[in-house]
């Protein structure tokens, strides 16, 4: 969806241009390389040199959007996004693709669980996790147009939709309150969305009226949303396909501890290489499923 | 005055400048900036398209200080060219300043923040295939440090430029022979450069990059190949121009005391009109 997108709007804006590291295939770039190959760079498995070369045509005017694996990009390049593009403040867009642990058997050298964290304690960069394929494709549309350093992070695998076409919320920086509820609040961020929905339906059908958060965008965050959930709700739980170390759950738990406190449980990849198995299985294993959600739900409230 | 002595005269005040802003601020880059004063003057006073006045021009020629350590020498071309005050000089490095002891955008003139090594080359390859594709005619200069090209990233840069066939990106390598530690061949050895250069793609020169008018002669006709990068190895002296700093590492980021200032300058001052 988020190729798709990038290419109908290349076509009337001869301004973006998509800049990948051996990655077109991975990223789903092909149309874009066939369709506006004048639009489209290649550099070859060279994460640095992509990313320095995206903020020296940033800086040049043009709007170009970095597309490769999220585990790559987020950690080799590291410096070039903290210098070349927030510090130098550059129009330049990174965008990592099969982040988390969608690589799955293929291990930790192919996973990306750190890169929120890491990315987040750059100033001048916003951090962007879509939900599902509508939030995908508004997201896109807002990034063509939004003048600034942006990290975004998408998943591989087929998500359940979240949204719908027609009803799309999407502001950079203003989360999205997608089930309205007073006993506890679950805050979900890109995959872990659909989870946190999923269990909120559940806990509503055994009488628990859970409030559920998509955190898409976890830099700048929406402060007011999470001591809003602490005041009303008294209960937090995040959920992140991340290291429980410095991602969503530490983002919230910032908030809350500084402004409202209140008990707060974050779910997410503990301190350690995650186990070898598909995607699923690896969300299953540490307990990123509605059923370990629901159980520790009504723990919680208990 | 011819233009050659004119311009010879303009470098030993930027040193002087530079030096007396480096003691104000009790910090600095004093070798590599006085190893890179003759290019700059060269690029910022004869051979770059630039406005002062309108620093965002869309037509300038782009320069990026990949060594960004040489960021005294370049500040104070800046401002004497008229980006920004003179004065401003004296809050370099100061609480508070936009002269941070590394360029930064917030400088009228500066492109890109540098100072981690490695970056520029790839930023200009940016900035170069961007004019290509804009159909602009502007060229872009990239300054690196000979230390610097220990850094894997620039030979991903030195790639792409052959790659993309960028024949409007001229390299120059401040070639001083002395980084932090000592010299370059017993840190990480580079020689042979000019082979190096050239087998990725660079159409690579050699010039002394203290002679002015070499420089001149050398940059003004570039480029001299096309659809190819050009690459300058600019033989250079670290602290050149005072010469208890001169090939010395220790200099590399030592600051003159009171004393070690005024002899300096005095021996600067000798060589004006000379």
């Amino acid at each position: 969806m988020f190729t798709d997108t990038l290419l109908e709007l290349a076509k009337n804006d001869s301004e973006i241009i998509a800049i990948t590291s051996d990655a077109r295939g991975s990223v789903t770039l092909e149309d874009f390389v066939f369709q506006l190959p004048e639009q489209f760079i290649e550099t070859g498995i060279a994460e640095q040199n992509e990313v320095s070369i995206a903020a020296g045509l940033a800086a040049c005017g043009k709007k170009p959007f970095v597309c490769a694996p999220a585990s790559f990009l987020s950690t080799r390049s590291l410096e070039q996004i903290k210098l070349d593009v927030a510090y130098s403040n550059t129009n330049v867009k990174i965008i990592g693709v099969s982040g988390g642990v969608s690589y799955g058997p293929l291990g930790s050298s192919h996973h990306s669980l750190h890169d929120i964290s890491a990315i987040r304690a750059i100033p001048g960069i916003s951090i962007i996790l879509p939900c599902d394929v509508h939030q995908t494709r508004k997201m896109t549309m807002t990034l063509v147009d939004y003048v600034g350093p942006v990290y975004v992070r998408m998943g591989r695998n087929t998500v359940p939709e979240v949204y719908s076409v027609n009803a799309v919320p999407f502001t950079l920086g203003k989360a999205n309150t997608i089930l309205e509820g007073k006993d506890l609040t679950i805050i979900g961020t890109g995959e872990t969305v659909s989870i946190a929905l999923e269990t909120g339906i559940l806990l509503r059908n055994k009488g628990i009226n859970a409030r559920v958060i998509d955190m898409h965008t976890i830099k700048p965050l929406d402060k007011e949303i999470i001591i809003k959930a602490a005041k009303e709700t008294g209960h937090i739980i995040t959920i992140e396909e991340h290291s429980i170390y410095g991602g969503l759950g530490a983002a919230v738990s910032e908030q809350v501890v500084q402004n409202f406190p209140v008990p707060m449980r974050i779910i997410g990849i503990p301190d350690e290489p995650a186990v070898t198995g598909s995607s699923d299985e690896v969300f299953r294993h540490y307990g990123l499923s509605v059923d370990n959600i629901f159980n520790v739900a009504i723990k919680m409230i208990d | 005055m011819d233009r050659i002595k004119v311009l010879e005269n303009k470098a030993i005040q930027i040193r002087k400048e530079l030096l007396q802003m480096i003691y104000n601020a009790q910090t600095g880059h004093t070798g590599g900036s006085l190893s890179s004063v003759d290019i700059l003057v060269v690029l910022y006073y004869e051979i770059m398209k630039i406005n002062p006045k309108n620093p965002k021009w869309e037509s300038r020629d782009r320069f990026v200080l990949s060594k960004g350590h040489s960021v005294e020498a370049y500040y104070t071309i800046l401002s004497d060219l008229g980006f920004f005050s003179k004065d401003k000089l004296k809050s370099y490095c100061k609480y508070n300043s936009d002269l941070i002891g590394h360029p930064n955008v917030k400088v009228a003139g500066v492109e890109m923040n540098t100072g981690a090594l490695g970056h520029g080359l790839s930023v200009a390859v940016g900035m170069a295939i961007a004019g290509k594709l804009n159909k602009k005619d502007y060229k872009v200069y990239v300054l690196m440090g000979d230390g610097e090209l220990a850094e894997g990233s620039i030979w991903e840069g030195a790639m792409a430029a052959k790659h993309y066939k960028l024949d409007n990106l001229i390299g120059i390598v401040d070639r001083n022979h002395l980084q932090i530690s000592g010299n370059t061949e017993d840190i990480m050895s580079l020689e042979n450069l000019r082979e190096k250069w050239t087998a990725f793609g660079w159409n690579t020169l050699i010039v002394d990059g203290h002679n002015i008018k070499e420089l001149i002669n050398t940059l003004k006709i570039m480029p001299i190949k096309k659809e190819k990068p050009h690459l300058i190895i600019a033989n250079t002296i670290k602290g050149k121009g005072v010469s208890f700093i001169e090939n010395d590492a220790k200099w590399h980021h030592k600051v003159p005391n009171q004393e070690q200032l005024k002899e300096a300058l005095r021996l600067l001052d000798f060589q004006l009109n000379k």
